[in-house]
């Protein structure tokens, strides 16, 4: 039988992945905002996985408000990428300096 | 037997997936692989019952979020090779610390179950799912007790989706846009006028 550990380690390790993808990629921020993405889906998980093994709903609603902050989120990031790709060219983060204001 | 089967392949093909996602070289394939995590996560959600969720994560990440992905990588002309020059360097101590991450985490899930914390006594009992569906207990409890919580993730998406307009609209030249409320306020006096056109004159405008 399948007990909560399995899906506590499941998501860990999905977790630590998207920290290192926010730190292996660190001037690519598409691969960022993707890398926050899967950190957010290991947190829903671990959120269903207590609300399934504890018998309380609770934790899925808050896995749906998790999924709401996540959409709007990569909708912002998005924009954002995309009026600083317009003004320079380029998606590279390494030279934030010039970002003033 | 196969409930053991369907949760070791769902959690291989996300953890793969995952890893392929920021390991990629194309950031089109990393959106891809992004897909498939995602389709995997709620396939492990499908197992312990939360089939609202899963369905959730499936309409809202693959059918928004990661298609907005996809369009903006295709949409911007960008290096890509460029990007990746230094990943090579932070490799070995990323992965030491992910492994450290990792190896804690775990250890700390493995000792919250031998452990005398009592989380029992929830907030929210799960009502028997031959009763009542999984669909309809989480609509009975987030239009009553989170109805505010509810109202306030409304507001929040309105908020993105106002901030992601506001972020990437730009007012192009050239253009004639039509200001209804100016045609609405014109009125025919002040459009028009009478004159007595004298013969053999040009009008004078």
């Amino acid at each position: 039988m399948i007990g909560l550990q399995h899906y506590l380690v499941v998501s860990a390790i999905l977790f630590v992945m998207g920290v290192l993808g926010i730190f292996l990629n660190r001037k690519n921020i598409i691969v960022i905002l993707m890398a926050i993405e899967l950190i957010l889906l290991a947190v829903n998980l671990n959120f269903v996985a207590f609300s399934a093994y504890l018998h309380d709903l609770v934790g899925q609603v808050f896995a749906m408000f998790v999924l709401t902050v996540a959409a709007g989120e990569a909708a912002i990031g998005l924009a954002i990428l995309v009026i600083y790709f317009r003004g320079r060219g380029t998606i590279s983060v390494d030279d934030p300096s010039r970002m003033k204001g | 037997m196969i409930q053991a089967f369907a949760f070791y392949l769902f959690a291989t093909v996300v953890i793969a997936s995952g890893a392929m996602t920021i390991f990629a070289r194309n950031p089109v394939h990393s959106v891809l692989w992004l897909i498939l995590a995602f389709f995997n996560a709620a396939g492990l959600m499908l197992l312990v019952g939360a089939e609202f969720i899963a369905m959730l994560l499936v309409i809202v990440y693959v059918g928004a979020v990661a298609v907005l992905f996809l369009f903006v990588v295709m949409m911007l002309d960008i290096d890509f090779a460029e990007l990746r020059a230094g990943i090579t360097r932070y490799l070995p101590i990323g992965m030491l610390l992910a492994v450290v991450l990792v190896s804690e985490l775990i250890f700390a899930a493995l000792a919250w179950r031998i452990g005398t914390i009592d989380v029992s006594g929830g907030l929210a009992p799960t009502p028997d799912p031959a009763v009542v569906p999984n669909i309809k207990a989480i609509g009975q409890l987030l239009y009553t007790r989170y109805l505010y919580i509810f109202e306030g993730a409304g507001l929040v998406l309105l908020v993105a989706m106002i901030g992601a307009i506001v972020l990437t609209h730009r007012a192009r030249g050239g253009v004639k846009p039509q200001n209804i409320s100016k045609q609405n306020r014109r009125r025919p006096q002040d459009a028009t006028r009478n004159i007595n056109q004298p013969v053999g004159q040009g009008v004078e405008l």
